[in-house]
């Protein structure tokens, strides 16, 4: 049993189901992302966990206590909202001290722990002023610290860092995942984008059309994909997803792809598992960052595969290169080096990192090997 | 909430703004005129009026129909002036008001952010109540007042008057709630803020424009009431019937100069609560239309 149980949850409205049995045991401490696109369900969820949104069925338990049907403020969790909903008419001191005070916790508890946040947050000279005078990462600032001022069992983040700009998400998002890392709370949080949930999580759950299609770790989430929709929603650029054959040399499976020309290529799987799959049709999934100039290539791996093909399209993006080619007729998206010479229309020797290959069956889209 | 700002689309020539200007004051001033033939006339004795110019300033100046006005004109047959009368429609529009307000907002409070089944059904039946007319209710509304005992009664037209404004106080808050964040609800419920504690603490302190939209229609609205007035207002009848009385009475002298006096002294709080917060009224109209 973990410290935030969600057991077989559904939601329902009416006759559409929004959310088909959700299974996740989150332990003390641990930072959970739930990621998805728009409509996934993901916001749904953690408005259930908030207790804002009725369980249509299954359980949901925080520190072993079902909390369905108990009211919000009554399971001892905090949120942080997208709009971060910080009260206008108060000042930063009352919107952080409203929730203890309608719990009534005594004025100089309150301002105490008013101080204690104020400090880890470095907003102690923003207390006097009104939400309307602050800027966005400083408003963002508020919200946590509403959040963090009533010591909750579980924080709850819907979305926190979409308004913001480009480069304040980014420190945000270190400053977030610093908080965690002191503090050590549980955190349950919503986004929709694939970076903050790899950066941030220590388990990501991926959720599309109302189903969690994998919980893992980051790292098993980006290598092993459960099936084609995790592979393509995780990752940017997303996983070059091809059509190939298994083809078995030597007892030894390979993937027959075609190149630019029309050429058939061979490509040794690492996975020894495909063997059963000889001369079947599958999806081939490699990663951008594996298909790289031979230089570029990693070391570590056992199963570099050299690959000519004709260039389309080079893409300078400052720290890499992106570099579009043609593979059994798809799009595939190379990353190089910054300073790799290939042009577009040039010959290239491509290196391809096979160890990090995987395989989905083309039918169920499910990942077959590793 | 967006402030209204002095923007012009085009920019116009001097020759063109000092026309525009000519133009504005002419109307501005014919707009004025009766006000001051009101005024004027209210501040002359009775043969300067019968005797020849409505338009000539008095060539004595005199308070007389000012006090008889309030004080001592005969109103159908008690010498007493407009003064009860203002006090019953002061009585009655305070109340009204008030509670017509109050209850709008619990209810645009409610059917925004407390949604359930069928909210929109009852939202559009409260919303038609603003499309009947008043002698179609007359009826009705005299049975039930004389059931309630409250017939010929201020308590019974502060009903009338709530009943029938709260469609269109309704309305007023309904439609700025719902630009209001529905998330902030959700923190406050979250930080364990009851019903009630939600709409004192968050809502209403960014009420202000809506409240002031509703107030002043609310006020003009039934402040200028007569119909109601002088069919349910019994013996404690509003400033309106008496004016009417004032004014309509067909026996003796015609004292224009008083009628003059009562029909401002009849126009002048809804005159003031314009002046007083007409600004708000456009700024919280502009508020609540731009969603909803």
């Amino acid at each position: 049993m973990g410290f935030l149980d969600i057991r077989n949850v559904t939601k329902s409205y009416g006759s559409v189901q929004v959310l088909h049995d959700v299974d996740i045991s989150v332990a003390e401490g641990e930072f959970l992302v739930l990621v998805g696109p728009s409509g996934c369900g993901k916001s749904t969820l953690l408005n259930m966990i908030a207790g804002l949104e009725s369980v249509t069925s299954g359980e949901i338990a925080i520190r072993g206590r079902v909390v369905n049907g108990v009211h919000p403020s009554k399971r001892n969790i905090a949120m942080v909202f997208q709009s971060y909903a910080l009260y206008p008419n108060m000042t930063v001191a009352q919107n952080i001290t409203f929730g203890l005070e309608m719990h009534g916790t005594p004025r100089a508890e309150r301002e105490r722990a008013l101080a204690d946040v104020a400090k880890l947050l470095q907003i102690d000279h923003l207390l006097d002023r009104k939400p309307a005078q602050l800027s966005g990462g400083q408003r963002q600032r508020v919200a946590m610290g509403r959040a963090l001022v009533r010591d909750p069992d579980v924080f709850l983040f819907d979305e926190p860092l979409s308004n913001l700009d480009a480069k304040l998400r980014v420190d945000m998002r270190t400053e977030i995942k610093k908080l965690h890392q002191k503090l050590g709370t549980t955190i349950v949080y919503v986004t929709h984008d694939q970076i903050e949930a790899m950066t941030l999580s220590t388990r990501i759950a991926v959720m599309y059309r109302g189903h969690v299609q994998q919980l893992g770790t980051p790292r098993e989430i980006y290598d092993t994909p459960a099936n084609v929709f995790v592979a393509t929603f995780m990752g940017s650029p997303a996983m070059n997803i091809l059509p190939a054959r298994v083809a078995l040399r030597d007892g030894v499976p390979h993937a027959r792809i075609t190149d630019a020309e029309g050429a058939e290529r061979l490509l040794r799987f690492s996975q020894p598992n495909l063997a059963g799959w000889d001369g079947r049709d599958i999806l081939l999934g490699i990663r951008p960052e594996a298909i790289t100039d031979p230089e570029g290539a990693d070391r570590k791996s056992g199963n570099i595969q050299g690959l000519a093909n004709r260039v389309s399209v080079t893409e300078p993006a400052g720290s890499d290169t992106f570099v579009t080619m043609v593979l059994s007729g798809r799009d595939v998206i190379a990353r190089m080096r910054a300073d790799a010479s290939v042009g577009p229309g040039q010959d290239f020797d491509f290196a391809v990192n096979m160890d990090k290959a995987v395989a989905f069956d083309p039918q169920s889209e499910e990942r077959i090997a590793p | 909430m967006s402030a209204v700002t002095q923007d012009t689309a085009v920019s116009t020539g001097r020759v063109a703004r000092a026309f525009i200007y000519l133009l504005l004051i002419l109307f501005a001033l014919f707009y004025l005129l009766p006000l001051y033939v009101m005024g004027v006339n209210s501040l002359k004795p009775l043969q300067e009026i019968t005797g020849g110019n409505m338009m000539a300033l008095p060539a004595t100046w005199t308070l007389e129909p000012w006090r008889a006005a309030w004080s001592s004109a005969q109103i159908g047959v008690q010498p007493t002036g407009l003064k009860p009368y203002f006090i019953n429609s002061i009585l009655m529009v305070v109340p009204a008001v008030a509670i017509s307000t109050v209850l709008g907002a619990l209810n645009g409070y409610i059917l925004t952010k407390w949604r359930f089944r069928g909210d929109t059904i009852v939202y559009g039946l409260m919303l038609f109540s603003c499309f009947i007319p008043f002698q179609i209710v007359l009826i009705p509304m005299a049975v039930v007042l004389g059931k309630l005992g409250l017939a010929g009664t201020v308590p019974g037209l502060i009903l009338v008057h709530v009943v029938y404004g709260l469609g269109f106080t309704t309305l007023y808050f309904r439609n700025y709630y719902a630009a209001f964040p529905t998330e902030l609800v959700r923190a406050a419920m979250m930080d364990g803020a009851g019903f009630f504690r939600i709409f004192w603490r968050i809502l209403l302190p960014v009420s202000g424009p809506i409240a002031v939209v509703s107030i002043i229609w609310q006020f003009t609205n039934i402040w200028n009431d007569f119909l109601f007035g002088v069919s349910f207002g019994g013996t404690s009848q509003p400033m309106t019937a008496a004016l009417n009385n004032l004014v309509q009475s067909s026996t003796g002298v015609k004292e224009y100069n008083v009628h003059f006096a009562a029909a401002i002294l009849a126009a002048l709080p809804t005159l003031v609560v314009y002046v007083v917060a007409g600004r708000y009224f456009v700024r919280g109209l502009m508020a609540g239309s731009v969603k909803g």
